[in-house]
């Protein structure tokens, strides 16, 4: 069937077999591969997206189910003025070790510090209570996050004069 | 991994979808969420000739009271739930812990009360609260209890050509307070045990009405009818609801697996339920 994904603000039309999966869509036929399949059982968030807004795992929806959706993949965070907080503030953090769970730690961590400027440890780690990192990783990815909202905030502060 | 083959029709309308049901028969299903069929469809434990996708269908994307109920739509997802002033008590209790946050954004309330997992979280909540799932088929629509709808481990007792277009929960009208104690291995695991507790209280102080229901402990979620019996017309008291809680282990048989031997858990079922239930006063005593 057609369909036409918008991926990081670009229109991608092709035509998809029904049982086809969004992370397959986005992988092989997009050819965007920093989506990553980890679990491939609606587990691990390795395939974390933002689809309408929302972080989803794409290995859980079906391609066609996306179609005329606005998908936001690891790719589509960096910025005209280079890297996207959450990314300079994973590099800074050493918020990652082998880098597998890391797109859709970042994807997440950038969605909640769009609907919460300023996360708790405990918000942070409730948001990606649905992301694993089997280097355990955990305490630097919690602090890149945070890290990355503090400077989200200072860098709107700053724009506001204020 | 993927499904195996299969005709995809997106539904416009709900006559369409259900119309698109009974031509498919056996071999269809509906899909909302698909945050449980899309996994069995790609174990091939689940393996559907024709997917009616009702994501497209207007109109179904409330949560809101009205004539005395909350109405929740087939197609509002756990985080809806979970962010709504109209949801109450243990439904508000129960949302956060309804798998993880990922699959709360895409899964349904309506999708995993049909799916009749028993040891799914949400029938707990509507056996404690109540509810009734409403069904629309060819010759319109119906309300089904929930202690009617679910026939067993994921089987329902719908018509092949009805779909869950919503649930009806009663609001209370006077005081109430509820809650949803679940214990797990890990976020977005079953349930270990889970407790889901509703009172409501009258004038004086008394409980005009109490649910009680557990997740994971039995064949399927469990109503502790001479609990429930029991708190009807007492005032609150730790003594009571001790007394509650020692109805619920009797009732629940759980088993010994990778979770837990058989007898720790129904100590988490006694704990849990004088815990809930105590919570759930204090939230019915201070609204």
């Amino acid at each position: 069937m057609e369909i036409t994904v918008t991926i990081n603000e670009s229109d991608h039309a092709g035509d998809v077999e029904p049982r086809t999966l969004l992370v397959d869509h986005i992988r092989r036929t997009v050819g965007l591969t920093g989506t990553h399949i980890g679990c491939d059982t609606t587990s691990c968030g390795a395939c974390t997206v933002l689809m309408d807004g929302r972080p989803v795992k794409s290995c859980t929806v079906l391609a066609a189910q996306a179609d005329g959706a606005e998908v936001t993949t690891v790719e589509g965070l960096k910025t005209a003025d280079g890297l996207h907080p959450i990314q300079s503030a994973f590099t800074d953090d050493h918020g990652l070790q082998c880098g597998f769970c890391t797109p859709g730690m970042m994807l997440v961590g950038a969605s909640l510090i769009a609907e919460n400027p300023d996360p708790s440890d405990d918000e942070v780690r409730w948001a990606i209570s649905g992301n694993l990192c089997r280097c355990t990783g955990y305490m630097n990815i919690v602090k890149a996050i945070r890290t990355a909202a503090a400077r989200t905030a200072a860098a709107a502060s700053e724009s506001n004069g204020s | 991994m993927f499904p195996s083959r299969f005709d995809l029709i997106v539904a416009e309308t709900i006559s369409d979808a259900v119309q698109a049901k009974a031509d498919a028969g056996e071999g269809g299903r509906f899909l909302a969420g698909g945050q449980s069929l899309i996994p069995m469809m790609k174990m091939r434990v689940a393996f559907p000739e024709k997917l009616i996708d009702i994501n497209r269908i207007s109109g179904m994307d409330a949560i809101e009271r009205s004539n005395g109920h909350l109405h929740v739509g087939a197609l509002v997802r756990h985080a809806d739930v979970a962010a709504s002033d109209a949801a109450f008590g243990a439904i508000v209790a129960a949302a956060p812990w309804v798998a993880d946050p990922l699959v709360r954004n895409r899964g349904t309330m309506c999708g995993s009360v049909a799916h009749c997992d028993p040891e799914g979280d949400w029938n707990s909540v509507l056996l404690a609260t109540g509810a009734d799932v409403v069904a629309r088929g060819p010759g319109g629509e119906r309300p089904i209890p929930i202690g009617e709808f679910v026939d067993g481990a994921f089987t329902s007792s719908l018509a092949e050509d009805e779909l869950v277009v919503g649930l009806r929960i009663p609001v209370p009208a006077g005081r109430s307070g509820g809650a949803y104690l679940k214990l797990e291995r890990k976020i977005g695991d079953y349930a270990t045990v889970a407790v889901a507790s509703h009172l409501e209280l009258d004038d004086s102080g008394a409980i005009a009405a109490a649910g009680l229901a557990m997740t994971s402990v039995n064949p399927i979620n469990t109503k502790v009818v001479d609990a429930e019996a029991l708190m009807v017309g007492q005032q609150p008291s730790a003594e009571l609801f001790a007394e509650a809680a020692e109805l619920a282990a009797a009732a629940a048989e759980p088993r010994d697996d990778v979770r837990g031997t058989a007898a720790w858990k129904r100590q988490v079922v006694r704990t849990y339920t004088k815990r809930g239930l105590a919570a759930a006063a204090q939230q019915a005593e201070g609204s």
